[in-house]
């Protein structure tokens, strides 16, 4: 990869079709989403009642997908979040490369910015790779992603086989055109609930 | 000698169907941590910073599993903001606290949290009990466990630095 190709926000994969490209896979994975953006993006390729989308909690979305990979070692989870919330839990990269669950992904979407806050630069365009953070934090297998083709190659990986994933998917700074999901948080967690357990969500 | 209270604690949460146990490694919860790792039947997670089981014991209480988080009362602010997970969503949480910076503390740097602890506690939408005797512990935690997870509420059990006893730094 070339030092302007990295430069040029231009060239960077767009993130809504980035996610909807990875997420074409899916059948019944179980997603939770890092506010801001990548509630959105996720959203915009589909709502299902197996997204969890967090509206607030920053650095929630790493260990909420820890405690749901634990709880259903059956199911595949996947967190998607961004470089900034990311960021802010970078411990629990820590915590998740040490018990090494082999059902759960964490992608991020990065484009090395605070989207929600005025598109200041975040750390990971400053110097801060994150897929040698988790590398270096014991997950097996990390990817710093920059086509399609890589995406493509992503989700084989996440979706036919096991195994703790990082990822790193290098997106524009445009924020695609607005898709809000459901952001009242009982019904977000009833629904999810009762499409994952069924009767037993209500025990 | 091992206290009794923790093997109590075990036994309840066992009974409560708790499945993963988040806890930063602390003195006063060290045989509840031992026995909680021994156990086949739970995770337990040593974790990086309080914060962190908060939002662990989330995802688990999403896919089905009961959890308790296990801290000092020092890392109760780390855990403010994430707080809100529980309260805008009324996901439960169980978290039992051993205090420091109160009954014959030695170190003052652990008093101003200890002495904030339950007001920051509540003004984060937890209940708060405490128990500061022995005899108190196993039956507050077991009401505290039936609280949040019937009721779907943040339910803190502070445990005494009475009971724990104070650290001695010279010995």
């Amino acid at each position: 990869m070339n030092a302007s190709r990295r430069s040029a926000d231009k060239m960077r994969l767009d993130r809504r079709a980035a996610v909807a490209r990875f997420l074409r896979r899916r059948s019944n994975e179980l997603v939770i989403t890092g506010l801001g953006s990548p509630s959105f993006d996720v959203a915009a390729a589909g709502d299902s009642p197996l997204n969890f989308y967090l509206w607030g909690a920053m650095g929630a979305a790493a260990m909420a997908g820890l405690g749901l990979a634990l709880a259903q070692p059956k199911r595949r989870v996947l967190v998607i979040t961004g470089d900034g919330e990311m960021l802010m839990a970078l411990g629990s990269l820590a915590t998740i490369g040490c018990e090494k669950p082999d059902n759960l992904s964490i992608v991020v979407l990065d484009n090395e910015r605070y989207g929600e806050t005025g598109m200041q630069p975040s750390h990971s365009g400053r110097g801060t790779d994150l897929a040698a953070v988790a590398q270096a934090a014991g997950f097996p297998k990390t990817y710093t992603i920059w086509t399609e083709n890589e995406i493509d190659d992503l989700a084989k990986q996440v979706f036919t086989s096991r195994g703790l994933v990082f990822a790193t998917i290098k997106v524009s700074a445009d924020p695609g055109p607005v898709c809000l999901p459901p952001r009242d948080g009982a019904y977000l967690r009833s629904r999810f609930r009762e499409a994952l357990l069924g009767p037993d969500a209500h025990t | 000698m091992a206290p009794i209270w923790p093997r109590q604690i075990f036994r309840d949460l066992k009974a409560a169907g708790v499945r993963q146990v988040a806890y930063v490694p602390d003195a006063g919860h060290r045989e509840l941590i031992r026995l909680c790792q021994s156990d086949p039947g739970i995770h337990a997670v040593s974790l990086t910073t309080e914060e962190e089981g908060i939002a662990m014991l989330a995802g688990a209480w999403l896919g089905g599993d009961r959890g308790v988080l296990l801290m000092q009362s020092s890392g109760v602010g780390n855990c403010i903001n994430m707080l809100s997970l529980n309260q805008e969503c009324r996901i439960p949480l169980l978290t039992l606290i051993t205090m420091r910076g109160e009954w014959g503390e030695f170190n003052p740097w652990q008093v101003p949290m200890g002495q904030s602890t339950a007001a920051v506690l509540q003004l984060a939408g937890a209940r708060v009990y405490r128990a500061d005797a022995v005899a108190e512990i196993a039956e507050t935690v077991r009401a505290a466990a039936k609280l949040a997870f019937d009721s779907s509420c943040i339910v803190a059990v502070l445990i005494g630095q009475r009971v724990i006893g104070t650290k001695d730094f010279t010995k």
